[in-house]
């Protein structure tokens, strides 16, 4: 960055003609966009001419790429992903709620805080160990199952728990090492200005440890997205679920490609939005 | 003189042969394997449509129909072998695996368009099971009734088409991916009741959920879309034919009438949903 402007210093002396090396580098360029427009440009005309000559081709248009049966089921479809939104939309604070209250467990330094800080490291070795589709099971059915009377058996209640049991392990782990990029002399200093731990902690540390990690946790959340979709496992007919039932019906898949890309229209959105969140605060480091 | 009789009887021996092997004829060619008869079921196959989870001893309705069906169309018991497939693998495009597909599958004007059915080789009823707690509280077989609670059926089965189109219950149903997801949700109390075929919901009750009931039936004759099961097969597989006519062979003859005597109870102590 800093070289180009130097650059463009030096030659300022005559702005309107541009150096033998600018107009060098302006080929090159040219020259390496030419050959990606080509080479992309080919890729799209092979799968684009070469696929649909596969034997198979009109099965598998026919199974998974029905206008028909996409007509049919796509605004079902779109009326269960507000399922998923709504407990997507309760889960998530939920997550990062836990997830924050494990990461400052692993974190006590108080030696009488010992057992907090072994609960901490239990909790997301395990959490972390375990598929999500088994926790699911577990809480989903298991403690309802002790014989909890209606509606405090609902398996969005116990679904959900699991969703935040799993997640907040993750998130958890992606916290402390938010906390642990803050560097000992911060904490040093605030002691110095006579700051409390708890205050050092609320005020100095977390601060600066969340926004460090607010990218990371960007791809947690876009991974919690998918996964409320196995929450379909112990009941509710969320999008991945309703698709399977038109699925049985049509004996067709394309109600899962019409999901798909009712998940893209979200996911990617969120995946872009991560990315330029990441790649801003590396600008800001380096 | 004598090349032209020898050629007469050689031929009449030929036609009475054609004859004799006429069933036989009809499939060949036309299988997987020449010779052999590829027949699916499902993983697990379950009670009382395979006993034991075993299709190869013949034993449980489903089986015993495969082995008869192999039987008119001139397999022996020997030249059956068995593979097991999933719902998604027996309508997935391509070449499958199977010559026929047999779980239970109904025929619906739907699934025909992607997949071929046979003539159905069963008309179910279906059954409402729930637990001996709901129906203390005040559960009846009628419609009325059963609106008011809490249903959920496998997702994949054709129970939802007919839950939401008859009962038409209050509240939305909960779905499953298989039989014990179901019976965990029944036992958790998160549902109080839920739609299978009949033979099914008469083992679940009796066997495997705890203080299982049926609540009542709704009989194949008096539903103006009975549930029937059919063979799946390929779209466009020319073996259809000869299982159909296998498959009406064993309707006109009572064998299959006797096969469903023997290996489905009688469900008449189940009351009739009104």
């Amino acid at each position: 960055m800093s070289d180009t402007a130097q650059q463009t210093g030096l030659a300022g002396a005559s702005p309107a003609k541009p150096t033998r090396r600018e107009i060098y580098e302006a080929s090159v360029r040219r020259r390496s966009n030419r050959i990606a427009l080509f080479s992309t440009l080919s890729v799209i005309v092979a799968i684009v001419l070469l696929i649909p000559l596969a034997p198979g081709w009109e099965a598998v248009q026919r199974s998974f790429f029905n206008g028909r049966v996409f007509a049919a089921t796509f605004p079902g479809l779109a009326e269960a992903f507000l399922l998923n939104v709504m407990i997507f939309a309760w889960s998530a604070p939920l997550i990062a709620l836990t997830g924050l209250a494990i990461a400052l467990c692993r974190d006590a330094r108080a030696p009488a805080l010992f057992p907090l800080r072994m609960f901490g490291v239990a909790y997301t070795d395990i959490f972390r160990g375990l598929p999500v589709v088994l926790v699911i099971y577990i809480v989903g059915f298991g403690i309802p199952g002790l014989g909890l009377p209606r509606p405090w058996n609902s398996p969005y209640i116990w679904g959900t728990l699991a969703l935040v049991l799993v997640y907040s392990a993750y998130v958890a782990e992606v916290i402390r090492s938010g906390i642990d990029s803050i560097h000992q002399s911060q904490r040093s200093a605030a002691a110095s200005l006579g700051l409390s731990d708890g205050d050092t902690m609320r005020f100095v540390v977390l601060p600066q440890a969340i926004r460090n990690v607010v990218p990371a946790n960007m791809n947690l959340f876009i991974a919690l997205q998918k996964d409320v979709a196995l929450l379909s496992f112990i009941g509710p007919v969320e999008i991945f679920r309703q698709a399977g039932v038109y699925k049985s019906l049509y004996a067709n898949f394309t109600p899962y490609v019409g999901a798909a890309l009712i998940f893209l229209a979200l996911t990617v959105p969120a995946t872009r939005y991560a990315d330029y969140l990441m790649n801003k605060q590396n600008k800001q480091r380096s | 003189m004598k090349l032209l009789t020898t050629s007469a009887v050689a031929l009449v021996l030929s036609a009475s042969t054609a004859l004799a092997m006429s069933h036989a004829n009809c499939a060949a060619e036309k299988t997987l394997t020449e010779g052999t008869l590829t027949i699916a079921t499902g993983n697990p196959a379950y009670y009382p449509w395979v006993m034991n989870d075993a299709p190869e001893s013949g034993e449980g309705f489903e089986a015993a129909v495969a082995y008869a069906i192999a039987g008119k169309m001139g397999f022996d018991a020997d030249a059956v072998t068995w593979v097991r497939t999933s719902f998604d693998e027996a309508i997935q495009p391509g070449p499958k695996n199977f010559d026929f597909n047999m779980q239970q599958y109904s025929i619906t004007p739907e699934r025909d368009e992607m997949v071929d059915f046979s003539l159905p080789y069963y008309t179910s009823a279906m059954a409402v099971l729930t637990t001996q707690s709901v129906v203390e509280a005040g559960a009846t077989a009628t419609i009325e009734s059963l609106k008011g609670l809490k249903w959920g059926a496998v997702a994949t089965t054709t129970a939802l088409p007919i839950l939401n189109n008859v009962i038409q219950p209050e509240s939305d149903a909960l779905l499953y991916n298989d039989n014990a997801d179901v019976n965990a949700a029944i036992m958790a109390g998160q549902i109080d009741a839920a739609l299978y075929d009949l033979p099914t919901a008469l083992y679940l009750s009796a066997v495997v959920v705890d203080g299982g009931a049926l609540l009542g039936q709704f009989p194949a004759d008096q539903s103006q879309t009975p549930d029937q099961f059919g063979l799946l097969m390929e779209n466009g597989n020319p073996l259809k034919e000869c299982v159909d006519a296998a498959i009406s062979e064993l309707t006109e003859s009572g064998e299959l009438a006797a096969i469903e005597a023997q290996w489905l109870a009688e469900a008449t102590g189940v009351p009739v949903v009104e």
